[in-house]
């Protein structure tokens, strides 16, 4: 079986953890061997965090390696921005619309990164990038908490794992009382999934000659909040 | 039963499964989840020390009374510890003894980066090293055997990306706690180290080092495996794992027992391969050792002896030496052509130790002329010398006030160093007024010492405790000072104010942490008296407490652009555009509030006033 790499990045108090606590589960009971780690800053909370989840027959290192994720799992722009360069060249770029910027940007020394640099900063290594709207779909099902679990419903649609897997593990990590959003949560974000693949091929080959533009159009999520 | 396990974890339920008896540590990443996970497991005693010296000495008693015990730490830990280690080995155990260092490569989460094997080597104590979960797992029974049946504490070694690192284990449906019967048995040549006695035991120590090396040779878990044999690899812990990515046709050496080393195994295996390769994360331990066998080996010719390895790394220095071929060079170069701001790590929105690091700040070394200070007409705050405070800091949360925006520490050295550093600079005959901050569980950690020395010295300076009623850096520990167990039962609380009064202080102050005026008054007469003083700045971390209070906001129209507020640091103050604004989601409001008292044009309101 070939490998699946997956890098998950982030804030912390995003809930990369959790999601990846929840792909590694899942992929394990899928009957895969798992290696996941974690590389979580100083701060509790506010600092970037980067979750390596590795899926295969057997798997090695508990690290991936530059150039070889097959899946990057943005919660935020800049973060996703951070870790283009371990995506494959195939690989797919899924990156929320979500925007937290970092204190050196509220002090004016830096700029916060706009979808347009994110794109071309991830174009340099694939071509395949979905910018999903994680947020504005949780908040429009009223808890924006479940924005990460959006981005994992997208994910789950490329992966060799049971719906049901998903759903089951989704269930028991989160409270009884909000199972039910995010469930739909999950559900809204594999369909995105669906959407996504089906404009993507046809996409691919515009995207070559003027990426960021024809990137915004094609997920339906033009620019910032 | 298949689990998906941190090492950490798959430590704990290894000794569980084990029959730890008693759990003892200091909380310190990437070890802190050992005992963690322990506490949630009905059975064994399971104690936060008040340092890692304490918690061996601990461990070691227990042992004494015939019970298997454990005693976890970080790397840096051992150096505290480092004293009934090393007495551990001459005396030796009852029950078995297990002694789990976990390292730091690349210093994610440390002052320092170290190899702690050299420890296992310089105390004669053997070691293991798990490559993954399972490993860690299955080897925690194997430590306590080892352990009672060579009459030694033995050592296994983590290293973060094993510590923290989840993988696939295997656990037996049987599996359960069954601890031994504690016993302790008189043994005066054994338990008294008296001169004549330890020179009974030096021999002792040196015959075990030579029972184990021929027991490491035939250790099951020592694995051979051979595929191609041009190229030969010698490797344990996550180094073990990159290597077999890097080198995926290479025969592999992987060794478990590292100190002593399997001489036999190592002599035979060299043997069978044409090229020789040590691959190992920092120090050339094994590499030095195999070639003082008189055995050819490449080791830190290519693999760097700084840092955490990855396979980026190691691929690209094995393909230098020319060991790999046709790789496919890494893709990262690109990164350089594209400038993204750095996200440092950050105090939390409401955090208890944001208002006295920006006071700090404001009397501090690092003075930066800010607007509450040009309204004095750009002078010094009145009775400070020109330079202003020096502030040592200590290892926790705070010390991030080291950072830009506020930039309120000077130094920062190891557990409990804040204060004899105070001391050493007064005592050195600086001009300026020396301030120590250090945390409420550093303090009871290998602060108490440093503050009775400036007693019995007759120091002037100024010890800031920060007390925020947790261990906040390593998430939320209990430690002698909140009263609260692993566990989480109430056990008793020490005191800070009274311990400072009794170790002789007279000068000790309780100052409300959100309070920024209180802070500065009594920090100004406290670094002006001339004997030593004692300030606890007491606010809860917000992180452990979840305050529910309204966040405030910031009035756009009166606000006019000047900063203060965002040189607190808080995370929830962000600029916009050119006026600063408060994201709602983090502040948490009236149980911080410190904006509010620095803001010159009483910009920042509370919610209700926002919604009348
Ligand atoms: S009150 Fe002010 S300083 Fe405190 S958390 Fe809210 S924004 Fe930050
Ligand atoms: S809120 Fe107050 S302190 Fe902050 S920038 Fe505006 S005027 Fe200055």
């Amino acid at each position: 079986m070939r490998k699946i790499d997956v890098l998950m990045a982030g804030v912390g108090g995003q809930g990369v953890i959790l999601a990846s606590d929840s792909l590694a589960e899942v992929a394990m009971r899928a009957g895969f061997d798992v290696k996941k780690s974690d590389a979580i800053g100083m701060a509790q909370r506010g600092g970037s965090v980067v979750s390596h989840i590795r899926i295969g027959a057997k798997v090695f290192a508990p690290l991936i390696k530059k150039g070889e994720a097959d899946f990057l799992v943005g919660f935020e722009r800049l973060e996703a921005a951070r870790c283009a360069s371990y995506i494959n060249p195939n690989g797919l770029a899924i990156i929320s619309d979500q925007e937290l910027p970092p204190l050196s940007v509220a002090g004016d020394a830096a700029s916060y990164p706009d979808q347009e640099k994110v794109a071309r900063v991830v174009s340099l290594y694939t071509k395949r990038l979905a910018f999903v709207p994680g947020l504005r779909i949780a908040q429009a099902l009223g808890n924006a908490r479940v924005a990460g679990v959006v981005l994992l419903g997208f994910l789950s649609a490329f992966l060799p794992v049971e719906v049901a897997l998903w759903q089951e593990d989704i269930a028991r990590r989160v409270d009884a009382k909000f199972r039910e959003i995010n469930l739909k949560a999950f559900a809204q974000g594999r369909e995105e999934a669906m959407v996504f693949r089906s404009t993507e091929t046809e996409a691919k080959a515009v995207v070559r000659e003027e990426v960021p533009k024809r990137l915004r159009n094609i997920t339906r999520n033009g620019g910032r909040r | 039963m298949r689990r998906l396990l941190s090492g950490n974890e798959a430590i704990a339920l290894g000794a569980y499964h084990a029959g730890v008896s008693v759990a003892t540590a200091y909380p310190g990443t990437p070890s802190t989840e050992i005992l963690e996970n322990l506490a949630r497991l009905p059975g064994p005693y399971v104690e936060w020390s008040a340092n890692e010296k304490v918690a061996m000495e601990v461990g070691l008693g227990a042992s004494y009374g015939g019970v298997r015990a454990l005693v976890s730490m970080k790397h840096v830990g051992l150096n505290v510890a480092a004293d009934p280690f090393f007495a551990a080995s001459v005396t030796g155990v009852r029950g078995g003894l297990v002694v789990v260092s976990c390292d730091d490569p690349g210093m994610h989460s440390s002052q320092g980066e170290q190899d702690n094997r050299h420890f296992a080597r310089f105390a004669k104590i053997p070691m293991l090293e798990p490559s993954d979960s399972q490993e860690a797992y299955d080897l925690m029974s194997i430590a306590f055997q080892l352990s009672e049946e060579f009459d030694t504490p033995v050592m296994v070694r983590s290293t973060t990306r094993i510590s923290h690192c989840k993988g696939v284990v295997e656990i037996g449906e049987a599996a359960s706690w069954q601890p031994k019967r504690p016993r302790f048995i008189r043994d005066l040549d054994k338990f008294v180290m008296v001169p004549s006695n330890a020179r009974k035991r030096r021999p002792l120590m040196e015959e075990r080092v030579a029972t184990l090396a021929r027991w490491a040779d035939n250790f099951p878990k020592n694995e051979v495996i051979i595929q191609n044999t041009r190229l030969g690899v010698i490797a344990s812990g996550a180094a073990y794992q990159y290597a077999r990515e890097v080198f995926k046709k290479a025969s592999f050496l992987k060794l478990v027992a590292t100190y002593p080393l399997p001489k036999q195994l190592i002599a035979d295996f060299s043997r069978q391969v044409e090229t020789l390769v040590v691959v190992e994360e920092l120090d050339p331990f094994m590499e030095e050792q195999i070639r003082a066998m008189g055995l050819e080996v490449k080791g830190k010719e290519f693999v760097p002896p700084i840092g955490e390895l990855t396979i980026d790394t190691l691929e690209d220095s094995a393909h230098r030496v020319g060991l790999l071929k046709n790789v496919r060079r890494a893709l990262s170069r690109k990164e350089t052509q594209v400038e993204l701001p750095v996200r440092p790590p950050v105090l939390c929105a409401g955090c208890p130790h944001i208002a006295t690091s920006f006071v700090l700040r404001r009397l501090g070394f690092y003075r930066h002329l800010n607007p509450l200070e040009a309204n004095e007409g750009g002078k010094l705050p009145s009775g400070l010398r020109q330079g202003g405070i020096i502030a040592t800091s200590d290892i926790g949360c705070y010390t991030l006030a080291v950072y830009p925006p506020l930039l309120a520490l000077d130094t920062c050295a190891c557990m409990g160093a804040s204060i004899g550093q105070a001391l050493g600079l007064e005592k050195a005959g600086v001009a300026n007024k020396i301030v120590a901050v250090i945390g409420d569980s550093t303090f009871v950690h290998s602060g108490i010492t440093g503050l009775v020395d400036m007693v019995y010295n007759q120091s002037a300076g100024t010890v800031v405790i920060l007390d925020n009623d947790t261990t906040g850096m390593t998430g939320h520990q209990g430690h002698p000072g909140t009263g609260i167990s692993p566990r989480g039962e109430k056990l008793t609380k020490v005191d800070l104010e009274y311990l400072c009064r009794g170790l002789g202080v007279r000068d000790v102050n309780v100052v409300n942490a959100f309070d920024i005026a209180q802070i500065e008054h009594t920090l100004r007469r406290c670094v002006e008296s001339e004997e030593t003083s004692v300030i606890i700045a007491r606010g809860p971390c917000p992180l452990k407490e979840r305050p529910t209070s309204r966040p405030f906001s910031i009035d756009a129209d009166r606000c006019d652009g000047c900063a203060t507020c965002l040189r607190l640091g808080c995370p929830a103050l962000l600029r916009e555009g050119d006026k600063a604004t408060i994201d709602k989601g983090r502040c948490v409001g009236d149980a911080c509030g410190i904006c509010l008292q620095v803001c010159p044009r009483e910009a920042i309101v509370r919610a209700e006033k926002e919604i009348a």
